[in-house]
C-alpha cells in the first residue's frame, strides 16, 4: 500500500492520471474533458438526455455494434484469405476448427444484421422526435451518409463467405447497377454515352464483367479498409455535431433555440 | 488610404512621414543617404505598373493551380486504375462439338456450367440460349419434366423457346450467335446476342438450320 501511495505521487503516474477522484464539480468536469476516450461524452448531460424513452439509446447501440464489428472483424482477418481459392475453405475452417472461430464469426454476422436494424430504428426515432429540425439538419445529412455506409458494409461483407448464397446475392445486387442512369450500360442514356459491359459502373464494382475472383478482392478491401475508415470519420463528425448542436434534442434545449 | 489606416494604430512618436530608423542607420553607414528604392512587387498606390498581380498572389495562384492539378491528375489516375486492362474470364467464343452429338428434341446443359449457354436441338436446327435469368442474373434450371426453364432465385419461368411466362423476369432469355465452323463443329459466340423484344430472333446467326 505504501508502495502504491508512493507510485501515485510519482511523476510517471501523475503525467498519465492528472485528476484525482475528488468530488467537486470542477474536478469531475476535468476528468471527462482531459480523457481522449471519455471526452466523447459531454461534461454535463441535461436531465432529458438520459431519458431512454426519448433516444431509445439507438445511436449509442449502433456505435457499440460498430465497435464489436471492428474487433471481431479484425480477429476474423487472421484466418480469412480473400481469394476465390481459399475464401470458402477458410470460412469453413473458421466455423469448424478454429478455437472460438464460430463465436467470432457469429458475433460478426449477428452484429452486422443488428446494426442495420438499429441504425434504421435510430433514424426513425430522430424522425419521430423531430430532431432533424434546425440546428440539426446537417447532422441528419451526416446520418444519411452513415446509413448508406452501413448498408454498403453489409452488402460487401455478404460476398466474403464465397458460397452460392453470397455469389448469387451479389450477382443480383450488382446487376441492378447495369441500369444506373448515365453510368450503366443498360441504364437511361448509358449506351449513348458509350457505356458497355466492360466499362460501366458495374464493371468497376466487379473488376470484370461478372462476379469473379477480382470482385471478391475488391469487396474485401472495401469491406475491411475503405468503408470502415470512411464510416469512422463520419461518425466522429456525427458525434461532434451532436455536441455542437447543443447536445441531444429535447424540451429543454428546444426552448433555448 | 491603406497607409492612413496603418498610421492610426501606431503611437504618435512613431507617426512620422519618413521612417526615422532607416534614415539614421543609413546616414551612419554611408555619408550620402541612399535614395529609397521603389519596391518591385508593390507599385505606388492605384498603379499596377507592369504587374497585373502582386508577387504574393501570383505565387498563391501558382500554388493552388499546382495543388488542383495534382488532385485532378491523381483522381483520374486512381479511377483509371480501377478499370483492369486484362480480364481472366472464359472466352466468349467457343466450339461446342459436332451437330451429330446432339439429340433432336433435347436441351443440352453440357456447356451451362462453364459457358452459361444451353444448346437446343430441334428437328430443323439449333439455337443457343444464354443461361442468365433476365430478371437479375441467376442461372435458371432446365426442367425436362415440365418442359421449361425455372429460375431458383425468384421463380421466373421460361418456355423451351426462351420466352418468359411466369415470375418477375421482364423479357425472354437472350440467344447467342450460333454457326458452323470450318471444321464442322458448332461455334457459339456469347458476346453476340439476339433479343426477342428487338425482333432479332429471325436473324441469321440466331438460328443454325441443320437437317440430319
Ligand atoms: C453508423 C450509424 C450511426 C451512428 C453510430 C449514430 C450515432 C448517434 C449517436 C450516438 C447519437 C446521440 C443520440 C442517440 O443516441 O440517439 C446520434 C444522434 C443523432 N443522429 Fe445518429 N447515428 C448513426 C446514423 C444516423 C442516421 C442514419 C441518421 C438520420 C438520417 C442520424 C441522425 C442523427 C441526428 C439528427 C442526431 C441528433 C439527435 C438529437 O440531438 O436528438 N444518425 N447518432
Ligand atoms: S434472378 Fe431469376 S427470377 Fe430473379
Amino acid at each position: 500500500m505504501a508502495l502504491m501511495e508512493k507510485f501515485k505521487k510519482s511523476e510517471f503516474y501523475k503525467s498519465i492520471f492528472r485528476h484525482s477522484y475528488q468530488d467537486t464539480q470542477r474536478n469531475r468536469a476535468l476528468q471527462i474533458v482531459d480523457n481522449v476516450f471519455l471526452h466523447l461524452h459531454p461534461v454535463r448531460v441535461p436531465r432529458h438526455a438520459t431519458n431512454i424513452g426519448f433516444t431509445w439509446g439507438m445511436g449509442g447501440i449502433t456505435f457499440l455494434l460498430f465497435l464489436v464489428l471492428t474487433i471481431t472483424g479484425v480477429i476474423l482477418m487472421f484466418y480469412y484469405r480473400p481469394t476465390a481459392q481459399f475464401a470458402y475453405e477458410d470460412m469453413k475452417y473458421l466455423m469448424n476448427d478454429v478455437p472460438f472461430g464460430p463465436l467470432m464469426r457469429n458475433m460478426h454476422r449477428w452484429a452486422a444484421h443488428a446494426m442495420v436494424l438499429t441504425v434504421m430504428l435510430h433514424m426513425f426515432r430522430v424522425f419521430l422526435t423531430g430532431s432533424y429540425k434546425p440546428p440539426r439538419q446537417f447532422n441528419w445529412m451526416v446520418g444519411v451518409i452513415l446509413l448508406v455506409l452501413t448498408l454498403l458494409l453489409s452488402f460487401s461483407g455478404y460476398l466474403l463467405p464465397w458460397d452460392q448464397l453470397a455469389i448469387w446475392a451479389v450477382t443480383v445486387g450488382t446487376n441492378m447497377a447495369r441500369a444506373t442512369p448515365l453510368l450503366g450500360h443498360e441504364g437511361p442514356f448509358g449506351p449513348e454515352l458509350g457505356m458497355r459491359i466492360n466499362n460501366d459502373v458495374r464493371f468497376v464494382l466487379l473488376g470484370g464483367t461478372e462476379v469473379g475472383p477480382p470482385t471478391l478482392l475488391r469487396f474485401y478491401v472495401g469491406h475491411c479498409i475503405f468503408l470502415p475508415l470512411i464510416a469512422a470519420i463520419f461518425m466522429a463528425v456525427h458525434f461532434w455535431r451532436v455536441r455542437k448542436d447543443g447536445g441531444i434534442s429535447g424540451p429543454e434545449s428546444r426552448k433555448n433555440f | 488610404m491603406a497607409d492612413q489606416a496603418k498610421n492610426d494604430t501606431v503611437s504618435p512618436a512613431e507617426n512620422r512621414s519618413t521612417p526615422i530608423l532607416q534614415k539614421e542607420v543609413a546616414s551612419q553607414i554611408s555619408p550620402t543617404p541612399l535614395p529609397r528604392k521603389p519596391k518591385q512587387d508593390r507599385p505606388p498606390d492605384q498603379d499596377p505598373g507592369i504587374w497585373r498581380m502582386s508577387r504574393r498572389s501570383l505565387l498563391s495562384v501558382a500554388g493552388w493551380m499546382g495543388f488542383l492539378g495534382f488532385i485532378v491528375v491523381s483522381t483520374v489516375g486512381a479511377l483509371r486504375y480501377m478499370f483492369p486492362r486484362v480480364l481472366f474470364e472464359p472466352p466468349t467464343k467457343f466450339k461446342a462439338g459436332f451437330p451429330q452429338d446432339f439429340v433432336i428434341g433435347e436441351v443440352s446443359e453440357k456447356y451451362k456450367d462453364e459457358k452459361r449457354v444451353w444448346i437446343v436441338r430441334q428437328r430443323d436446327g439449333f439455337y443457343a440460349l444464354i443461361s442468365i435469368c433476365t430478371h437479375l442474373g441467376c442461372t435458371p434450371r432446365w426442367l425436362p419434366g415440365d418442359d421449361k426453364f425455372k429460375c431458383p432465385c425468384h421463380g421466373s419461368g421460361f418456355y423451351r423457346s426462351g420466352v418468359n411466362f411466369e415470375g418477375p423476369a421482364p423479357r425472354p432469355l437472350e440467344r447467342a450467335s450460333i454457326a458452323l465452323a470450318d471444321d464442322g463443329q458448332i461455334e457459339i459466340d456469347r458476346s453476340i446476342k439476339y433479343l426477342y423484344e428487338k425482333n432479332e430472333w429471325g436473324r441469321p446467326g440466331s438460328f443454325l438450320p441443320f437437317i440430319g
